[in-house]
């Protein structure tokens, strides 16, 4: 083991950066642009950790994981003891190490943030679960006995995969019944390679599979089987089947011949590898417009200028602070060359004679009053319309609830937008079963639906043991 | 995995596969279809279940190959395997309990309509069935319909029964019967005029639509039509709508949308054949 650096020696380290692909390079490929720290990098950013006492890191993390003890165990350069305990407490820790949002999550609680840069912890986190991965004789999953308990988990996204590795873990059968052709859910099919590799999410999966997680492919609850059946054939059933359902913009010219929606674009490009010569096509714009200020839509404009796009603009109707994006990936989209145009909402697509899309006709805003979510409301300058000239628009402003399961179980309890009904541990109410993720939280992120499947998988395990 | 069980051929375009499929076999319901991927990078393709055997646990798919994936999907023989399929997707037919159906199915969708009319049998309907195509050879699923009722042949060039447009045949049935609704499946300009043509006479009309599709579950809203002015998911609320309310000029133009694309897939693909490259 090394030596330690005293604490006075610790507190001067400065906050390691990223190494990443050059912009100018990565603009026009679909390779990681983050490229991960090597275990030099690694073991100085551990060592900025103090290890607090209490921990506060820990309360900000959606699946607890104990970032002080796996950050120590990197510190000394004990990357096995590292990844156990990683590995323990988060079942999918080389996607979140990627993906979460860490700056509002753990890293903002961290206390080394309040005089310079907190940790940084997703770096780590994606550092030991990379090294884990790569390591050849690495050690499976630990179960208990089993139970003779089968659980169904509907979905294989974020939700749905976290639950699984938690069940299979306490010793039950688990079974995954996944829609599309590949597991992974929004992760192989939203999430662009750059930003989170298919290997990466491939080898989350082999994991759960190597501990007996069985996943099936090419099932959808609600039609090849409907939720009343599952539940005479398996003692609980995890619902994470994702919100679906996207939400159009209801201007005239939306159903013209270039209009996509993020999802739609982004699963031809992901799951479907239409940058790879795969037989699937998608339109590569010229000029390609993306409505909307989340991670989809930065990932949707960011696809299309790796697709060849001369230009790909962000339209979004508020102003930059109010953008709910990662600031990495706002921050990665403007290197990236990708164009903002802000306070701007689209009132019509406009289109050629043969019914291809031109332009996005838009109206200026001035921020107003704070609405609901506490954001100023954007409001609509009069005489202030434009025509973005464009011939690709992606639509990314969100999704509502997808009623394909939902409405085969009538007594299953929704909200009224249709998103289902849970208690705090994540059961609805219907014994037994249970649901997380986007069908219960509408369009989130990654890491909370991760915390709902822990938290539910916890809280099956519970009523499992008392049935 | 999905393993073909027959390959036959029905027209000089069109050929039928059974495909094993036990599961979507016991529940499939008239009007839904499947999605299937025939191996790593190809398409995802929507495709009605034209029949289906509990027996044996498999379903039958009609295709017409006309790109690249249905080329390939054709090619397929016994033995030979589909690698994914999901299903069935799709609401089930509005079937009518009562009276009488006619069913009128275009070239390939004529498949389509076979499940629509043994599911109208069933329940105990006056089935009238109304097929067409270019030629004698073109014409599918004729003896299949027959036992579930009278037939009525129809062929552009005249070589097999009456010689003319489908559209005719319904015309004359119209005027002759009482018909309580009709369901029909084919090309859109088909679809078009036979709406056009019950509208004035006020007989329900159902269409299924073929919108190019991705998933297949309401996730992408690739397959999105106008019916009634207000936008559907034809995966998830369809394909089957009432043919009164249906955009048709925005159908065929969302259709068209990848066709030069295909164009030049298929145009690479035949100099592949061509200069051997496929070998």
């Amino acid at each position: 083991m090394n030596p330690r650096p005293s604490l006075k020696e610790r507190i001067k380290i400065e906050r390691q950066s990223m190494p990443e692909q050059a912009a100018s390079d990565r603009q026009r490929n679909f390779k990681e642009v983050n490229l991960g720290f090597d275990e030099r990098l690694a073991m100085l950013e551990a060592q900025r950790c103090i290890q607090c006492k209490e921990a506060k890191c820990i309360a900000g993390c959606p699946v607890l994981v104990d970032i002080p003890r796996f950050i120590n165990f990197v510190a000394e350069g004990n990357l096995a003891a590292a990844a156990h305990s990683l590995l323990g407490d988060n079942a999918l820790p080389a996607v979140t190490g990627r993906v979460c949002p860490q700056e509002t999550q753990c890293e903002i609680e961290c206390v080394r943030g309040r005089k310079g840069a907190p940790v940084a912890i997703g770096y780590l986190e994606r550092f030991v679960a990379d090294w884990a991965y790569q390591q050849p004789n690495q050690a499976p999953m630990e179960t208990a006995p089993p139970t003779g308990r089968k659980v169904i988990v509907v979905g294989s996204g974020p939700a749905g995969l976290t639950a699984a590795g938690e069940l299979v873990r306490r010793g039950h059968d688990v079974t995954i019944y996944e829609a599309l052709h590949k597991p992974g859910g929004v992760l192989v099919y939203g999430i662009p390679e750059f930003r989170l590799p298919k290997k990466i999410v491939h080898d989350e999966v082999e994991r759960l599979k190597q501990a007996g997680v069985k996943i099936e492919c090419n099932v959808v609850v609600g039609k090849t089987y409907t939720l009343p059946e599952l539940r005479e054939h398996f003692d609980a059933v995890f619902i994470a089947n994702g919100a679906g359902l996207p939400v159009f913009m209801n201007v005239p010219g939306e159903n013209l011949k270039g209009v996509y929606s993020a999802n739609e674009y982004l699963t031809r490009v992901n799951l479907m590898e239409a940058f790879a010569q795969s037989d699937t096509p998608v339109l590569i714009g010229k000029r390609v417009a993306v409505l909307g200020g989340g991670n989809v839509a930065m990932d949707a404009a960011r696809t299309a200028k790796r697709l060849g796009a001369e230009k790909s603009m962000i339209v979004y109707r508020r102003g930059k602070a109010e953008m709910p994006a990662r600031l990495e990936e706002i921050h990665h989209a403007e290197q990236e060359g990708i164009e903002f145009e802000f306070l701007v909402a689209p009132v019509e697509v406009v289109g050629t004679p043969q019914r291809w899309v031109s332009g996005l006709k838009c109206i200026r805003m001035e921020l107003g009053e704070p609405d609901a979510s506490g954001r100023r409301r954007p409001v609509p300058i009069k005489g202030s319309e434009f025509v973005i000239e464009c011939d690709v628009v992606v639509v990314a402003i969100g999704s509502r609830a997808n009623p394909l399961l939902t409405s085969t179980c009538p007594e299953l309890k929704l909200n009224k937008w249709g998103f289902i009904e849970v208690d705090d541990q994540g059961m609805s109410n219907l014994p037994g079963i249970f649901a997380g993720g986007d069908i219960v939280r509408g369009a989130a992120t990654v890491i909370l639906a991760m915390g709902d499947g822990k938290r539910a998988a916890h809280a099956i395990d519970d009523y499992l043991k008392t049935k | 995995m999905h393993k073909i069980l027959r390959q036959t051929q029905l027209s000089p375009n069109v050929i039928r596969l059974d495909v094993e499929a036990s599961r979507i076999a016991r529940t499939r319901q008239p009007g839904q279809f499947v999605i299937v991927r025939k191996g790593e990078g190809s398409e995802r393709i929507p495709l009605t279940i034209a029949d289906a055997r509990t027996d044996e646990g498999s379903i039958s798919l009609v295709i017409q190959a006309a790109g690249k994936s249905t080329r390939e999907l054709v090619a397929l023989q016994p033995g030979q395997f589909i690698q994914d399929m999901v299903g069935p997707l799709g609401r089930a037919t509005e079937l009518i309990a009562q009276g009488c159906a006619l069913c009128v199915g275009g070239g390939v969708g004529t498949a389509v309509v076979y499940p629509i009319a043994q599911g109208l049998h069933r329940n105990g309907v006056q089935v009238i069935s109304v097929i067409g195509g270019r030629s004698k050879p073109w014409v599918i699923f004729e003896p299949e319909l027959r036992r579930l009722g009278e037939v009525v042949v129809c062929t552009d060039d005249g070589s097999y029964g009456r010689h003319g447009f489908v559209t005719d045949a319904v015309k004359d049935l119209l005027s002759q019967r009482k018909i309580d609704v009709v369901y029909v499946v084919g090309p859109v300009p088909m679809m078009r005029a036979m709406a056009e043509l019950t509208r004035p006479l006020k007989v329900h009309t159902i269409v299924s639509l073929n919108p190019i599709m991705v998933d297949g579950t309401g996730m992408c809203g690739g397959c999105r039509v106008s019916v009634g002015n207000e936008t559907k998911f034809a995966c998830v609320d369809g394909p089957e709508f009432d043919g009164h309310l249906v955009d048709f000029d925005l159908l065929s133009d969302r259709l068209s949308t990848y066709r030069q694309i295909e164009q030049q897939v298929n145009a690479r693909h035949e100099e592949a054949c061509k200069i051997g490259l496929n070998r």
